[in-house]
């Protein structure tokens, strides 16, 4: 590839990285200049200026068909914008908890900074790649970077601990992945997506069937840690709870997008088109394992929330649920709904997540704990934030006049769309739905009906409560109005 | 102007609720008034539809529907498949629902000065709920139903939790795991027919339904009848109301029995049989069967009880089993009676636990061992009192009369035995009635020592405008009946009758 290839391609294509990335090498220049003793919590707005301008120049770019650069293993088409939407959304709305984080805690604040865009730049990247090469850098650029801020309350025991809970079970589900990926590789010869496509279509004997079926289960397996869903779960409450709270929150929000966006890209490019041996594709043919991971997910996520009295576990667990109700929308390959439920139930999950988030993480700082008991009597305490909080967690529980409501309505209509309709995965996710109102209720009868002790008001950061009222606002209003996008 | 007076009905206590919002959580008087007069308009406006009604005027004209969200850019059959509309309207059936739950929602503000703090908190979920209650029997489409039916849940669940009895937490919980899972199950067929046919608008689904399998119509039944079976309640899903009608403050209980059990009957009328009215009459026999078993099972339970709150609630199970027995005789005689029960029990039994809640107040017990000889104490309460039973056991000349009657009719054309039988539960009922009643109001006094008040002007007027409304049910049914009378044509021509 000489110079003048490499100046043809559209670059534009790339600008929203590109501005990401260069927020994330000015940062940690900026922190190699500046004298010791400057503070260097303005650097953040800085970093939020560059997901800001990635955001602005995202909107300006709009594809007309799919265009990719770098020999098509770079693609913006209309996915990969919808999924960077959410991305650099989520991304900033979660930034904006960070400044609220205490100084003392977080004492290396550019290097957050830096990973945070970091994790993000790989995040986007993966929602753009067309080759499992970008897709597994990505993914291992945000998963680095996640790591190291799961351990970034350095003197924190459990901040400690969930580092290294998260990189040693992350480290195994990441080579799991990629054994599953090295059969793709090994079966095709070639690592474009969409070569493996055409090469997949032709396929007829048996014994490469059975191979391109557990590299689909490996795989499938290796990225359920992604998105904290069943049988990799394990990890997500330790390190939610360890991690600081606004990277807890970047875990279930962030990560939990770019795992969703890996397994459709990889899955809908390489294994819809397969046609094996009934002329069904491979992808259907999975169909009735995803739909038990799914179940397993909602179950053990809503069941195992039930018992927590901490509720950064409580949460935790909870999106483990959220993971499996939208597996649910996976498991109905089908349906012409799909991508539509699976794209509305991350975005109303951005907002409500992360609003119960902003929420958690300044009773935590006030009370010292998260657990329930630190709720009780919140309403005495500070109304507006109860109210805000009953709100977001009444959009958890999916009660209608949330954006909630409104995504668990399409991905159950995505269930009954499906050429077989599941009846059954549908109503395990109803109830499931049903058990999550306990967990979710007993907060508010903490806040409202239970007597606390008699603690200040709570103290927000101007950007964390800014944080929270965009928050509630996106789950009321797409809870009414969910066709406004 | 017409499409808006539906809307302005149902979201105008929601707006109250926010007006509240301003008011400071201190001033306990302008919060009460506030509270009171934001019911007020539902109240105006339906009494306005209803007037017109009454003089003739086609009430579909105030229908409204406007293109609302369509579900993922799926365009494969016609021009509505997978959108929603946002559509209220009402027919006779829905238009009286409205005005009983408008009449309540006032009267049960009204009747709200038992509440001793919190009113800025209480007033706003109120009006909340009245929003969900009004909103629920004006949706034209499942969706809206059920947006409307959770719109109900959640204050429910605060209103009992925080401003309950003694057990107020356990009764909320209860309340909100049951009626979670009725909802569930309602959801679940919400959503597959609209996966089956694309549109969830109620009556284009009526036309739609008629050509599913039997087996696919007998069970989407079976699912919405256990879900508003919970909400009714049918016995055996009926434990969870008897801690609500027990624990929740009266004033919310008066909407609760008033106005929420009626939703499920509602459900099934304008859904249940409105939907699937050939697979409702495989089923009569059965429906009839447990109409019969809740309205024995209710009224022995009652008779054995001596908390007066839970001789009424199980009181309400029975009552709740008559309509089921008009419904299970799929005749006009039936369904009126079952329809005229709904709103007749709403305006019974809203007026006694009015009465509980004076009670209550006054003696702090509301155990009938403990009270005696009212009438000499308390005139006023304990004229009001006998009245209320007597129209509960269904003496002519109340509303309960000719519910009953008319249900029984229903009954007695089809299945004669089975009639004999359920009609054994109304002689249980005056000796329930009758035991509470009369024990309370007569015999040696008992209860607190010195003068007590009796009927406050603020108690007096809701429970006068109850009694009222009963005995001009009573009295001159036509009333009801006739604007009734159009959706039930509609239903027996859905079952072919």
């Amino acid at each position: 590839m000489d110079a003048e290839t490499l100046m043809s391609y559209n670059w534009m294509l790339m600008m929203p990285e590109f501005m990401v990335l260069g927020g994330a090498v000015l940062i940690s220049v900026l922190d190699l200049l500046l004298p010791k003793k400057t503070g260097r919590e303005w650097l953040g707005w800085l970093g939020l200026a560059a997901i800001a301008g990635a955001a602005g120049v995202l909107f300006f770019l709009t594809p007309s068909e799919t265009e990719g650069i770098l020999g098509d293993s770079f693609v913006l088409d209309g996915f990969a914008k919808l999924f960077k939407i959410l991305l650099l959304g989520g991304a900033a709305l979660i930034y904006l908890l960070t400044f609220q984080e205490k100084k003392s805690e977080i004492t290396e604040r550019s290097e957050f900074y830096t990973l945070w865009l970091t994790g993000l730049l790989g995040a986007m990247f993966m929602s753009s790649s067309r080759d499992l090469m970008t897709l597994f850098v990505g993914l291992e650029l945000l998963s680095i970077s996640s790591y190291i801020m799961a351990g970034l309350k350095k003197k924190d025991q459990k901040s400690n601990e969930a580092a290294m809970k998260y990189v040693i079970n992350g480290g195994v589900a990441t080579a799991i992945t990629l054994f599953g990926m090295s059969y793709l590789y090994g079966i095709t010869g070639t690592v474009s997506l969409s070569d493996m496509s055409g090469q997949l279509q032709s396929l007829e004997t048996a014994d490469h069937l059975f191979v391109l079926g557990l590299s689909f289960l490996i795989i499938f397996t290796g990225l359920s840690f992604k998105i904290a869903a069943a049988p990799y779960h394990m990890w997500v409450p330790d390190v939610y709870e360890g991690a600081p709270t606004s990277v807890a929150a970047f875990l279930s929000v962030v990560s939990k997008t770019a795992g969703f966006i890996l397994i459709i890209r990889l899955f809908y490019t390489v294994f819809l088109n397969t046609s094996i041996l009934q002329g069904e594709s491979m992808l259907m043919n999975m169909q009735p394992y995803i739909a038990v991971l799914a179940a397993l997910t909602m179950i053990i996520g809503n069941v195992t929330a039930l018992k927590q009295r901490n509720v950064k576990r409580m949460l935790a667990y909870s999106s483990i649920g959220h993971a499996g109700y939208m597996l649910v929308a996976f498991a109905s390959p089908q349906s012409p709904l799909m991508f539509d439920a699976i794209w509305f139930y991350l975005l109303a999950y951005l907002f409500m997540n992360a609003g119960a988030f902003a929420i958690l993480l300044v009773i935590e700082q006030q009370t010292g704990s998260a657990h329930l008991d630190s709720f009780s009597g919140l309403y005495k305490r500070s109304p507006v934030i109860a109210v805000l909080m009953g709100i977001l967690l009444l959009s958890l529980a999916g009660i209608p006049g949330t954006a909630g409501f409104m995504a668990k309505l399409t991905i159950l209509l995505t269930a009954f769309t499906n050429q077989v309709p599941m009846l059954i995965l549908a109503s395990i996710m109803l109830a499931a739905t049903v058990i999550s109102y306990v967990y979710y209720f007993r907060v508010f009868a903490h806040m409202f009906f239970k007597q606390g002790e008699a603690e200040p008001r709570l103290r927000f950061h101007p950007a964390a409560a800014a944080a929270l009222l965009i928050c509630t606002a996106g789950t009321i209003l797409f809870g009414i109005f969910p066709d406004i996008l | 102007m017409n499409s808006l007076i539906l809307t302005l009905l149902v979201f105008s206590p929601l707006a109250g609720a926010a007006v509240l919002l301003f008011i400071p959580k201190e001033k306990e008087r302008a919060l009460k008034t506030a509270g009171l007069v934001a019911t007020m308009p539902a109240l105006i406006l339906s009494g306005i539809i209803l007037i017109q009604n009454a003089l003739g005027a086609d009430i579909e004209r105030f229908s409204v529907s406007v293109p609302w969200f369509k579900m993922g850019n799926v365009n494969l059959g016609g021009e509505y498949f997978f959108t929603v509309n946002y559509e209220l309207g009402m027919d006779g059936f829905s238009l009286i629902m409205m005005t009983l739950a408008a009449v309540l929602a006032t009267l049960s503000a009204s009747a709200s000065s038992f509440i001793q703090s919190g009113w800025k908190g209480y007033f706003s979920l109120l009006l909340i709920l009245e929003t969900g209650m009004l909103g629920v029997f004006a949706a034209e489409n499942l969706i809206l139903f059920f947006i409307f039916l959770e719109l109900t849940l959640v204050p429910m669940f605060f209103l009992i939790g925080k401003w309950g009895f003694a057990g107020r937490e356990k009764a909320a919980w209860y309340y909100l795991l049951y009626n979670g899972i009725g909802s569930a199950i309602l959801l679940i067929v919400i959503v597959y027919l609209f996966g089956l046919t694309g549109t969830v608008n109620i009556e284009k689904l009526m036309d739609l339904a008629g050509d599913f399998p039997a087996a696919v119509q007998l069970g989407l039944l079976l699912a919405l009848l256990v879900s508003f079976g919970v909400k009714l309640p049918i016995v055996p899903l009926h434990t969870w109301m008897l801690h609500v009608h027990v624990q929740a403050p009266p004033p919310v209980v008066m909407l609760h029995s008033g106005v929420l059990l009626k939703i499920g009957a509602y459900g099934t009328i304008r859904i249940g049989i409105g939907l699937f009215p050939e697979a409702f009459q495989t089923l009569g026999t059965a429906i009839m069967i447990l109409g019969t078993v809740n309205l024995l099972y209710g009224a022995f339970l009652a008779l054995i009880q001596t908390d007066f709150k839970r001789i009424l609630a199980y009181s309400s199970v029975s009552h709740m089993g008559i309509v089921l027995i008009g419904l299970g005789a799929m005749n006009e005689a039936g369904i009126q009676g079952a329809i005229f029960q709904t709103v007749s029990h709403g305006f019974i039994s809203a007026l006694l636990f009015l009465l509980v809640g004076v009670m209550a107040v006054r003696f702090q017990t509301t155990d009938i061992r403990e009270l005696g000889g009212l009438a000499r104490k308390l005139p006023k309460l304990s004229s009001v009192l006998l009245a209320a039973g007597m129209a509960s056991l269904g003496l002519p000349g109340m509303s309960g009369f000719i519910s009953e009657f008319m249900a029984f009719m229903g009954i007695f054309l089809v299945q004669p035995e089975l009639g004999a039988v359920a009609a054994v539960g109304l002689i249980l009922t005056a000796a329930y009635v009758l035991r509470a009643v009369l024990s309370i109001t007569f015999g040696k006094e008992k209860g607190a020592e010195g003068s007590l008040p009796d009927l406050k002007w603020h108690e007096a007027g809701p429970a006068w405008v109850l009694l009222f409304l009963i005995i001009s049910v009573g009295v001159f049914p036509n009333g009801l009946a006739v604007p009734l009378q159009p959706a039930i044509e509609t239903i027996m021509k859905g079952i072919g009758g």
